[in-house]
């Protein structure tokens, strides 16, 4: 039951891309933090959460081609290091691509989608992966 | 007096042409294009569900208006694919989109008028004074069984209608529904693919409910065909609709714009909203257009809709056209598509 509560727990966070912001230096964190790396006890208190708007850069990335089996139906895939245009990094699939149109620089936007599901009979994850910009 | 005040889709991006399916159950493929009138069929990704396409739908209409989330009252999710057999997609989406604890929710079913129900029922919520804003939407990710008829024709889609008081790109001035006991299509729980009553299918089912529905909105409008720019049936086929159109008398520049399934296949509870939503995307103020839904089992939901001058406030390219997700697709094989759409099975517990 512990992961089930993470997976809800995070679950504004994996949907919606609602980071924190800090309120004395105006870094964005995603995944939230509750205290600011730059400004530690300053950014206590003013803290804040914030809408991502999903759009990034691709700014680093891999082709995974040893998979496990659940994800055999989406051999290969691409995941990636995304800048989002507020900031902070994240890592995410591509998809709906083929793996030669990836590059550095490439502009994406995210996206909603299964993550996982655990079997046939247990819960399906959902949250962000990014699609290239047309 | 309430109406659309968004409206967003989403279509997935592959694709598959009928002459693909037919060369693997050794049809010929130009009976099969003629017959049904499908050249090409949409087919979500493997990880795409009625979740994920709700989603996807509901934001693209957020993008056309930028709604507070929080004032959605109501989510209602038509589908005949929801995700879980237990488990509403609708709280899925309500998370999704960021809106409020307190928020009317639930899933809907009724074959392929599910999503269309559901807009009736939020309007008359708006209508009632219970919420200022409702969201209707209609998805599926269908499935026809291996060689069956449905697999040139079942594929996936989303549209997501927003119903409200304040100025409403279009107003909804009747709706009404017809119903009954027809068995021309079903699917037993725990079953993966549907059974059709093959000779239920058309004039008992299709026909009379859509048809008649069409002339009941009409009569209870005062309107005659003439009046409308637009008409838009569900959509099983390419041929359907058409024969419908034109049994009422209407011609081709009034339901061309609104006909999809030829290009994406039958998105079930998504072809004629999203049909709709095609429409939307090319109307200009003082258009009238006529909406029909029709569900197996069996009914139709009837709309007669008014475009208002607010649609030209819209900035409609805020959320992807139609137009713009009927050109942006991978094609892809019968394998692949066995491949995404589960055709093919793993191990017991790898879905
Ligand atoms: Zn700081």
């Amino acid at each position: 039951m512990g992961e089930l509560s993470s997976i809800w727990r995070e679950s504004s966070h994996r949907y919606r891309l609602v980071g924190h912001k800090c309120g004395n230096c105006g870094t964005v964190y995603f995944p939230p933090r509750d205290i600011c790396i730059k400004c530690h006890r300053e950014s206590i208190g003013k803290i804040s959460e914030c809408n991502l708007s999903g759009k990034g850069e691709i700014v680093s990335f891999t082709i995974v081609h040893d998979v496990p089996p659940a994800f055999a139906r989406q051999r290969p895939y691409a995941m990636a290091l995304i800048k989002l245009e507020e900031g902070p990094i994240l890592t995410a699939q591509i998809v709906d691509s083929d793996m030669d149109e990836i590059e550095i620089g490439r502009k994406v936007s995210a996206v909603f989608r299964r993550i996982r599901e655990d079997g046939k009979s247990g819960l399906i994850q959902y949250g962000y992966k990014f699609v290239l910009d047309g | 007096m309430s109406g659309i005040v968004s409206y967003g889709s989403y279509i997935p991006k592959y694709r598959i042409k009928s002459e693909e399916v037919a060369r693997v159950w050794g049809e010929d493929p130009e009976s099969i294009k003629n017959g049904i009138s499908i050249q090409s069929k949409s087919v979500p990704s493997p990880d795409e569900d009625v979740a994920t396409i709700s989603v996807e739908a509901a934001r693209n209409a957020l993008k056309r208006r930028p709604i507070d989330p929080g004032e959605i009252g109501a989510i209602y999710v038509g589908s005949e694919s929801h995700p879980y057999a237990v488990k509403p997609t609708a709280t899925i989406v309500a998370s999704a989109i960021g809106a409020d604890f307190q928020i009317f929710s639930a899933d809907y079913e009724f074959a392929c008028k599910a999503g269309t129900a559901g807009m009736q029922n939020v309007k008359a919520m708006v209508d009632s004074g219970m919420i200022k804003y409702g969201m209707a939407i209609g998805a599926d990710t269908s499935q026809g069984a291996p060689s069956d008829a449905l697999e040139y024709s079942a594929s996936a889609g989303g549209t997501a209608i927003i119903i409200g008081n304040k100025d409403p790109i279009a107003v909804i001035n009747h709706t009404l529904s017809v119903t009954s006991d027809t068995p021309d299509f079903w699917r037993r729980e725990g079953q993966p693919y549907p059974t059709h009553g093959e000779r239920f299918t058309g004039e008992p089912a299709y026909f009379k409910h859509t048809v008649g529905a069409s002339r009941l909105v009409m009569e209870r409008a005062g309107t005659k065909p003439e009046d409308y720019s637009y008409a838009i049936f569900h959509q099983p086929n390419g041929k359907f609709p058409v024969r419908a159109a034109k049994t009422l008398g209407f011609r081709e520049e009034q339901y061309r714009d609104g006909l999809l399934t030829p290009f994406i296949g039958n998105t079930y509870s998504a072809a004629m909203i999203t049909g709709l939503s095609a429409v939307l995307d090319v109307a200009s103020p003082g258009d009238r257009i006529l909406a029909v839904s029709f569900g197996s089992g069996a009914g139709s939901d009837a709309f007669d809709i008014t475009v208002t001058d607010a649609i030209e406030d819209m900035n409609r390219r805020a959320a992807p056209t139609i137009k713009e997700m009927m050109s942006n697709v991978k094609w892809i094989d019968y394998a692949v598509y066995a491949k995404f759409k589960k055709k093919i099975v793993f191990g017991e517990n790898i879905d």
